[in-house]
């Protein structure tokens, strides 16, 4: 495949509400930074790329008027998908290699705020048999924990040690919402929130915006002294229904992961998208990653969970480590639906 | 590096309707999606990725169907891939599904695009705030009717364009079984004593609202090559573009988008057509009101702009003119807003395949097909052709 870099990445920072500003003023900024650190404006990409969804904007077309963030006159090629920016930067990957265009331009944004989350993601359901019971997302991922314990997969001690480090991380991440240092037997002694999750457990809820620029081959080169490279990328979906998966598993990222090469080369950091502390748990077995991986470096998303761009900040987050030379080969791993339903991994690496 | 050839191999569609009641939203892109797949010879188990597209999920109710839908489109460990870019959504999910293949990425892509809008009531959720705008538009029609009067105020065509556009499209729909609307008795009269619903835009000048879906099965050179030498015609992707505009800008010009304009130039020079009307032998378009046809004949370089609604009252565009236009009876007879888009490059792809049935234009090698959405500012286009690129 034609190389490909992600040479620009920028997030405001995460907040429980973002009241003051509509979706198109929260996203200009991370769009226009991620475009002004490599010195480019909209004329510069080639091709752009978002990817929002109208249930959380509350509105039909939402991403009609945040395309005008970008400020795209005369006419751009441009495209969006109801899915997290990281299905939007795989489009653009795709596009790119297509070897016409050499840069692109993806975003993605969203603010949960307005709503009650775990209830409007009810609407992700199937309608006739799922939907009308209302199952929140939160008890939806509290039968996965269940299932997982159940399975002696882990403990509920595995799952208090995922909260704490990554909020302890997350000190060290100026972008992220919830930044503590607690310890495990004080997240421990905190009551079920739904059993067997504590809040602790669980993402928070979060509005921001993310943006990366993509470049290819020489353009990369020129732009930054290290791109971080996209060696693999892939994206699998399983059924919604979750009597129809193993839910102790996550098979789709299995089969990304192989398609995106992670085991063909030793993993640095590994950013995964989970909301939930154990998928995290779930997803480092599916990407079969060793202990000495450094795993959610950002707080991730318990710390941090900007629905539809929590994928692609995972992704900007290993770009940055690859970048700044603290890191040499990194997976990004973003998820879709309930319970790890869709699941994309990318593999990024630097120059040797 | 480099593109890959990529064909239509199969393609599908749900008989369209104002309701689908028979059918779950699952059942209708299956319904589109099994016709695809047996159209191509194949079985859900050849398909290597699922790429979907829909217009807004408010129309359903349901936030990214997708996910649900998954199963039903057999996509279990495959890839699915979700498109939304507003009414050109069904023609840029068949652009995003064909760069899979053009990409080398993989062999058989089947597309999908659906809309169900029995489920709410699509006027209302087309009249959107615009901002800075008094609020005094219903539907979609109250958007446009503006643009059409200044059409018509900057062509000088007479008044009855429009109602020549309905009467061609309704009685091209008569051959098309899928169409949604079937309406034998329809008359220039009877259209013109149609209820005027938004000046200049009577009743009988407007796209329906239908559930409906369709689905097109895109294979590799060489899966359209064996296609080729079993004798099932595979429609080439000669080009595929698309273009989109801002919502608030000064230099936008709604009647004549530049976005459109960019788009065609774009895509004719992919596929190596410099004179559109001679090198073209029919085209689809989104025509959602009548004046659509010869606004988007000028704004395509089928006419110089100002004269489109000539080639309308010349019959140029009619089944036996020399530029067929809207051959399947277009969006005025159907109108599923996810799937129009995609209807139109299915068109196209018929056409180019020979499987058109009565609505078969004689030869046709090379067709265009046309999506566009918001407020005209997101294009979709891809050139087709029977001959390999």
């Amino acid at each position: 495949m034609r190389d490909i870099a992600v040479i620009s990445f920028a997030q405001t920072p995460a907040r429980r509400k973002v009241a003051e500003l509509n979706e198109v003023e929260m996203l200009m900024p991370a769009v226009h930074t991620a475009l002004g650190q490599v010195d480019m404006t909209i004329d510069d990409i080639g091709f752009t790329c978002s990817g929002s969804t109208d249930y959380l904007a509350g509105v039909g077309f939402s991403f009609v008027s945040t395309l005008d963030s970008v400020g795209p006159w005369p006419p751009i090629q441009e495209s969006h998908v109801e899915m997290d920016g990281a299905w939007a930067l795989y489009e653009a990957w795709v596009k790119l290699q297509l070897g016409e265009l050499d840069t692109a331009l993806v975003y993605c944004y969203s603010k949960s705020s307005p709503g009650d989350l775990p209830m409007v993601l009810t609407r992700q359901l199937d309608p006739i048999l799922t939907g009308p019971l209302w199952p929140d997302s939160v008890s939806l991922a509290a039968v996965q924990a269940q299932a997982w314990l159940d399975a002696e997969k882990g403990t509920e001690e595995d799952m208090a040690a995922v909260a704490a480090r990554s909020r302890r991380s997350a000190l060290d991440n100026p972008n992220a919402q919830l930044a503590w240092d607690r310890s495990v037997e004080d997240h421990l002694a905190d009551g079920y929130h739904i059993a067997p999750l504590r809040k602790g457990d669980c993402p928070p809820i979060t509005d921001g915006a993310a943006a990366i620029v993509l470049a290819a081959g020489d353009v990369a080169r020129d732009k930054v002294e290290r791109p971080a490279w996209i060696r693999g990328i892939d994206h699998r979906i399983e059924p919604i229904h979750l009597g129809l998966r193993d839910l102790t598993v996550s098979a789709s990222t299995r089969i990304a992961a192989s398609k995106a090469g992670v085991a063909d080369g030793p993993v640095d950091v590994a950013e995964l998208h989970a909301p939930f502390s154990h998928q995290e748990l779930i997803l480092r077995e599916a990407l079969d990653l060793g202990d000495d991986v450094s795993v959610n470096p950002s707080g991730g998303a318990l710390a941090a969970n900007v629905m539809m761009a929590a994928g692609l900040i995972r992704i900007g987050e290993v770009a940055n480590r690859i970048t700044a030379g603290e890191a040499n080969r990194g997976v990004a791993h973003a998820t879709s639906g309930p319970c790890l339903q869709q699941n994309l991994v990318t593999v990024l690496e630097g120059d040797a | 590096m480099g593109k890959d050839r990529v064909a239509v191999v199969g393609i599908g569609q749900t008989k369209h309707q104002a309701t689908r009641g028979d059918v779950s939203m699952a059942g209708l892109v299956r319904e589109a999606a099994s016709r695809a797949l047996a159209d191509a010879q194949m079985t859900w188990a050849d398909v290597d990725a699922v790429v979907i597209g829909k217009a807004p999920d408010f129309f359903e109710g349901v936030m990214m169907p997708e996910l649900f839908l998954a199963d039903a489109l057999g996509a279990t460990g495959k890839p699915l891939f979700r498109v939304h870019t507003a009414g050109s959504v069904g023609g840029s999910t068949a652009i995003v599904a064909s760069q899979l293949i053009q990409a080398g990425i993989h062999e058989r892509v089947l597309t999908v695009a659906f809309e169900k809008q029995s489920e709410s009531e699509a006027m209302w959720a087309l009249s959107l705030p615009i901002p800075f705008t008094p609020p005094l538009h219903a539907g979609a029609g109250g958007y446009f009717a503006p643009h059409i009067r200044s059409y018509i105020r900057r062509s000088g065509s007479p008044d009855h364009v429009g109602m020549l556009v309905a009467l061609k499209d309704r009685q091209n729909g008569l051959k098309n079984p899928y169409a949604h609307l079937h309406e034998p008795d329809i008359t220039f009269d009877s259209i013109k004593d149609s209820m005027m619903l938004w000046d200049p835009i009577r009743y009988a000048e407007t796209c329906p609202s239908s559930d409906g879906a369709c689905a097109l099965v895109l294979g590799s050179e060489k899966v359209a090559e064996a296609a080729a030498a079993e004798g099932r015609q595979p429609a080439w992707i000669k080009g595929t573009a698309m273009r989109s505009e801002p919502t608030l800008s000064a230099e936008r010009d709604t009647v004549l988008p530049l976005g459109g304009a960019l788009c065609a130039a774009d895509v004719y020079k992919q596929a190596g057509i410099t004179n559109p009307r001679k090198d073209v032998d029919c085209v689809e378009m989104y025509v959602p009101f009548s004046w659509f046809e010869p606004m988007w004949l000028e704004n395509l370089g089928f006419a110089e702009p100002g004269d489109g609604w000539k080639m309308t009252e010349e019959g140029a565009t009619a089944l036996d003119g020399d530029l067929p236009v809207n051959m399947s009876g277009g969006v005025l007879c159907t109108n599923p807003i996810g799937a129009s888009g995609m209807l139109r490059f299915a068109e196209a792809a018929m056409q180019v395949r020979g499987t058109a049935g009565d609505h078969q234009v004689d030869g046709a090698r090379t067709a265009v097909g046309h999506a566009y959405g918001g407020g005209s500012q997101f294009f979709a286009m891809w050139v087709v052709g029977a001959d390999k690129p």
